[in-house]
């Protein structure tokens, strides 16, 4: 394995090493390397470029990871990914997206995630998102995610764009039965020309669901952010979106928070709030000595931890 | 020691000049409690922050330990030894406690002296160490962990600006404490009799100028003779 898809492997999958469990890296549109457990099946699609996962049921502290590398400009990586957990999980799916990128030529990836969670499932996901390399090629990222929570089950997702990815178009869509609870962390951040879109949609289908949606989000620079949501209660629900965003310069973020309440027992929450960093913070963090570049990168390390 | 020179501060509002403060004069020696007191809009806070540098002052000049600061950004004041309590404590998303602890202590500090600020200002730190400083700690807490912030820093002069605002009775008779035990050079903006009884030094501001500057028996005989006592909040 080459020092680059070391380091992607590293920064968006935490990997330093091959892991332990179930596993495939896929690296410029090809199976790098597989392995599968007892418990976890990776199987290649047949009518598809993609891999189906399937965990058995009652499946419990295990992790699979499926990280996708780009080394190479001139690609337009299309992947269709679909799991299958099993009733009574636990477990923890990792799926960073790392592109080096040092031709003139863009690189894409797409990549179209497809949870099925069975009854009282928990799973936790994760997915970074890092582009490196000269600015000559475009580092694209396109992450599709659609999640179907079945009964009792429960879905938390760390969303997190590190940096360098030129343009993002981030769509997920929940659906959650009865007591499904569906946990969305997204933390974005962007420089330079770079662009970013989210929208999320949830439905919440069953008595007692809950979907907690938090977004943070950094522009910097000329970069622009547009965050929408949807949440839509059709039973006896919780839903609470809550987007703040610290821009910079002439950066710009668009924050669309939408809210349907299609029961009478459906209680929904929207909460938005974007501008510059506080000057009380600021001055606060230079009262303990920080330079101003310092406090400033102290706020943005924190707020988007 | 600090020394304010004819420090003046003045904005305008309405197009009119208006004085915040006016020629104050005064100078605080080393390990001394001086408490600034007075009305409501007399200029106590002001004067506070253009010590740390917060606010420039439109004339006159600040000497810290043989120095003049007047020019100084607050960065540089906090690394001379200027250390500031604020009267309404900043809140993070995202930072911790321990962030902020962090950012103060030497890079290999453990938990125990971390333990030590918090335990100071009556918090447990296994309890508080990961908690976040957003909303969902109450104004007290808030404002004891604003104030184990500047006894982390050891500085050789801490300024506390209204430091009983908010906490509890509990928490200020320890407060109370703190200030006696400390080392360090204090100047506390406050209205409270408590905290006025133990300084060595308090100074009456009044329509932004000095009033009177004496023992807090002193400026207290002084407050009930010119009446000020009934604006002042009830200070005795």
């Amino acid at each position: 394995m080459d020092e680059i898809t070391k380091e992607l492997l590293a920064q968006t999958s935490n990997l330093h090493e091959i892991p332990q469990g179930a596993y495939n890296i896929r690296k410029n549109g090809q199976l790098l390397a597989r392995n599968t457990t007892a418990a976890i099946q990776i199987v290649s699609k047949t009518d598809q470029d993609g891999i189906d996962i399937i965990i058995a049921p009652n499946t419990q502290n295990q992790s699979v990871h499926i990280p996708v590398v780009i080394t190479k400009g001139g690609l337009n990586d299309l992947v269709y990914n679909n799991f299958y957990i099993g009733e009574n999980c636990d477990v923890l799916i990792v799926a960073g997206c790392g592109i080096h990128n040092d031709s003139d030529q863009s690189s894409t990836h797409n990549g179209i995630h497809t949870f099925h969670i069975g009854k009282n499932a928990k799973v936790k996901y994760v997915e970074k998102h890092l582009g490196l390399g000269n600015n000559a090629g475009a580092k694209n990222l396109n992450p599709t995610t659609q999640i179907f929570m079945e009964e009792n089950s429960s879905f938390t997702m760390e969303t997190i764009q590190l940096g360098g990815v030129n343009y993002a178009d981030r769509k997920t869509n929940a659906t959650l039965k009865a007591h499904a609870t569906l946990i969305i962390n997204e933390k974005i951040l962007t420089t330079d020309q770079q662009k970013a879109l989210t929208n999320f949609t949830v439905e919440l289908v069953g008595d007692d669901s809950k979907v907690e949606v938090t977004s943070r989000s950094v522009a910097k620079n000329q970069s622009f952010q547009a965050f929408n949501s949807n949440i839509i209660g059709k039973a006896q629900c919780f839903g609470h979106v809550e987007c703040d965003g610290i821009i910079s310069d002439q950066a710009v973020i668009n924050s669309t928070p939408q809210i349907s309440a299609q029961d009478v027992n459906a209680m929904l929450v929207h909460e938005a709030a974007i501008g510059k960093i506080s000057a009380d913070q600021m001055i606060k963090l230079m009262t303990l000595g920080l330079t101003q570049e310092q406090a400033e990168a102290h706020i943005i390390s924190g707020f988007l931890s | 020691m600090l020394e304010l020179q004819n420090i003046s501060y003045s904005v305008r509002e309405n197009g009119v000049e208006k004085n915040i403060l006016k020629n104050i004069s005064l100078i605080i020696n080393d390990h001394q409690n001086v408490v600034i007191t007075g009305q409501n809009g007399s200029g106590k806070s002001t004067l506070a922050k253009i010590i740390m540098g917060i606010i420039q002052p439109t004339s006159g000049k600040i000497i810290f330990n043989g120095e003049d600061i007047t020019h100084l950004s607050v960065t540089e004041r906090a690394r001379k030894g200027i250390a500031f309590g604020f009267q309404q404590p900043v809140t993070f998303k995202g930072l911790k406690v321990r962030d902020l602890l962090e950012i103060i202590l030497p890079q290999n500090t453990n938990c125990h002296e971390c333990c030590t600020y918090l335990a100071k200002v009556g918090l447990c730190a296994k309890d508080y160490l990961e908690r976040p400083l957003d909303n969902k700690l109450s104004g007290g807490e808030l404002k004891r962990i604003e104030i184990a912030t500047v006894l982390a820093r050891q500085a050789k002069l801490n300024i506390f600006d209204e430091p009983e605002a908010g906490i509890d009775l509990w928490s200020f008779d320890n407060l109370v404490d703190i200030f006696q035990q400390q080392q360090a050079t204090n100047i506390i903006i406050s209205h409270q009799h408590k905290i006025i009884a133990i300084a060595d030094t308090v100074v009456l501001l009044n329509s932004a100028k000095i009033d009177k500057v004496g023992t807090p028996d002193e400026v207290i005989k002084f407050i009930n003779t010119t009446k000020q006592c009934a604006k002042l909040g009830g200070t005795h």
